[in-house]
């Protein structure tokens, strides 16, 4: 188990448990945390999972995988150079702690 | 207050209730679904699930999801009938009051009159892609009835793991309903690579233990038969409450149905197209969550806006990703942009463009439709870079 922290627009933090291997944007899903949507189901096809790593985080979540750019290009809210798709983040236990900030938007 | 009742527990009825949440709806909402267990995704059932068996990553939502958000989600009983005048949902005995019902009732597969049909395996609910899983566990000749987007990926998938497969398609090219001419002999091509006979022009007439028959009298070697020949949509409970049923559940730009205690969504419904008002019945993740939250919008807030949203939809077959923006006629003219891209027009209107593995350009589509119609004279003048009109 790792520990993820969902820091929404206004401020409001969100911890859950997550599994190893599971994905960022799963685990929002799995516990009920606003602010993913995740319509996809993790294809890489919606951009309704957008996130902001926080800055401590950037390094351990690793880069933007192959084509996340063009689909954040079309995120609903603004894009910052810690932008990630949550689908693309898999949990491991280097991760664990992680903190990720919620976009206002996502469709 | 008897609340919110939502018959179809699939992706959009299941969206309405957490989009219902979401909006600040307090009322009771009980989801009533068919099929066992809790709320899954379909796409991937003829895509990643069929290569993996991993049926907890189908799930949409986890049991605790339920109980938190106060969703009362009652799997494996069917709805029977609706009482319009007593505003109650009846299942067997039970009985459900309602101050306004959801009809998310999806589709099931089309069984043509073909002889031996019964043979012939579907690929619609996990059920029926755990059988296919456990049938392609050892080599097998699969036949494939329907070259449209599940028959495709069920092909594709299959090659892959090594076994033979033949599909056959009555109609005289692949996917013909949704993509352009184009398109479909670029997939052909594709299929034909990865070592598949696809038989063009050929309905399938029977399936015995070891063949499938086609309509010119040939006949094709088949272990297991797929069919995958298109799908109905589950009307019954609307016809029989006397709702207006046109290949789908008819509704307005609001959703609703002639009845205002009573809204459509998703796989079941068909409601005016917002670029040419043509009534449409779509069939894709897209439609059926962005209905379920006009939908949610409405009941909680009030919002008397029409439905705009823009149709997408994606197909995985081998290491090619299809994506459609818009949404087109099969009659719709084509222009083919250099790096392969088709941009698809109705008159001089762009009405979808179709890439592959280019989801920029796709991405840019859909935003570009959002903000309104874009007309064939100025995106050729803009040598097709739809970001730049
Ligand atoms: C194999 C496959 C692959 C797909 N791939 C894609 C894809 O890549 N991209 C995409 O966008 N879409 C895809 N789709 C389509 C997508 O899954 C559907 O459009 C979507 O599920 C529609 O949601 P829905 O809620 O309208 O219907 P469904 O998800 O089908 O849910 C309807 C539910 O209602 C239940 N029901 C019906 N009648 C009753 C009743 N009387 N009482 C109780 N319950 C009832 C049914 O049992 C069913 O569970 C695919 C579908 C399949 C089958
Ligand atoms: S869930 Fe759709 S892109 Fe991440």
């Amino acid at each position: 188990m790792v520990k993820v922290i969902y820091v929404a627009k206004d401020g409001t933090r969100t911890e859950v448990k997550a599994q190893v291997g599971d994905t960022v944007m799963q685990t929002a899903l799995d516990n009920d945390v606003a602010g993913i949507v995740g319509e996809c189901g993790g294809s890489m096809m919606c951009a309704t999972c957008h996130c902001y790593v926080d800055d401590a985080w950037t390094d351990a979540a690793g880069p933007r995988k192959d084509g996340e750019d063009d689909m954040l290009d079309c995120a609903a809210d603004e894009v910052k150079e810690t932008s990630r798709l949550s689908c693309q983040i898999q949990l491991t236990p280097e991760l664990n702690g992680l903190v990720v900030h919620l976009p206002e938007d996502q469709v | 207050m008897a609340g919110i009742v939502i018959v179809g527990a699939g992706q959009g009825g299941l969206q309405a209730a957490i989009s219902l949440r979401q909006e600040g709806y307090e009322g009771t909402i009980t989801l009533i679904g068919a099929e066992d267990g809790l709320p899954y995704q379909r796409p991937p059932l003829s895509k990643a699930y069929l290569k993996s068996g991993d049926a907890e990553a189908l799930r949409l939502r986890p049991e605790t999801f339920f109980e938190k958000s106060d969703i009362t989600l009652r799997s494996g009983l069917w709805v029977d009938r609706i009482d319009r005048a007593g505003r109650t949902v009846h299942a067997g005995a039970e009985v459900f009051a309602y101050d306004h019902l959801i009809l998310a009732t999806g589709t099931r597969n089309l069984r043509p009159p073909i002889d031996g049909v019964e043979r012939a395996l579907d690929l619609r609910t996990l059920d029926d892609a755990k059988k296919l899983r456990e049938v392609l566990s050892t080599p097998q000749r699969c036949a494939v009835i329907g070259g449209g987007f599940i028959g495709l990926e069920f092909a594709a998938v299959a090659r892959g793991l090594g076994h033979e497969v033949a599909v056959a398609e009555a109609a005289d090219r692949l996917m013909a309903r949704v993509v352009s001419p184009e398109m479909s002999q670029r997939f052909l091509d594709l299929h034909h690579g990865l070592g598949t006979a696809v038989h063009l022009g050929a309905a399938a007439q029977g399936v015995t233990r070891d063949a499938m028959h086609l309509a010119d009298g040939s006949e094709v070697a088949a272990d297991v038969v797929l069919l995958a020949a298109g799908v109905r949509p589950n009307t019954e409970l609307a016809a029989e409450a006397g709702l207006a049923v046109d290949n789908g559940v008819v509704v307005d730009a609001q959703l609703l149905t002639g009845d205002p205690a009573i809204s459509a969504l998703g796989d079941c419904a068909v409601f005016p197209d917002p670029a040419t008002g043509r009534a449409v019945r779509l069939e894709s993740v897209q439609a059926a969550t962005d209905h379920a939250r006009l939908i949610a919008r409405r009941l909680v807030k009030g919002d008397s806006d029409g439905y705009g949203a823009v149709p997408w939809f994606w197909s995985d077959q081998a290491d090619w990703k299809l994506q459609i923006a818009g949404l087109s006629a099969p009659g719709d003219d084509t222009a083919v942009r250099a790096d392969g891209a088709v941009f698809r027009f109705a008159g001089d209107r762009l009405s979808s463009v179709e890439t592959i593995n280019n989801a920029k350009t796709h991405m840019q589509t859909r935003k570009r439709l959002g903000q309104g119609p874009v007309s064939r004279a100025a995106l050729k003048a803009a040598d097709l870079d739809i970001a730049a009109v």
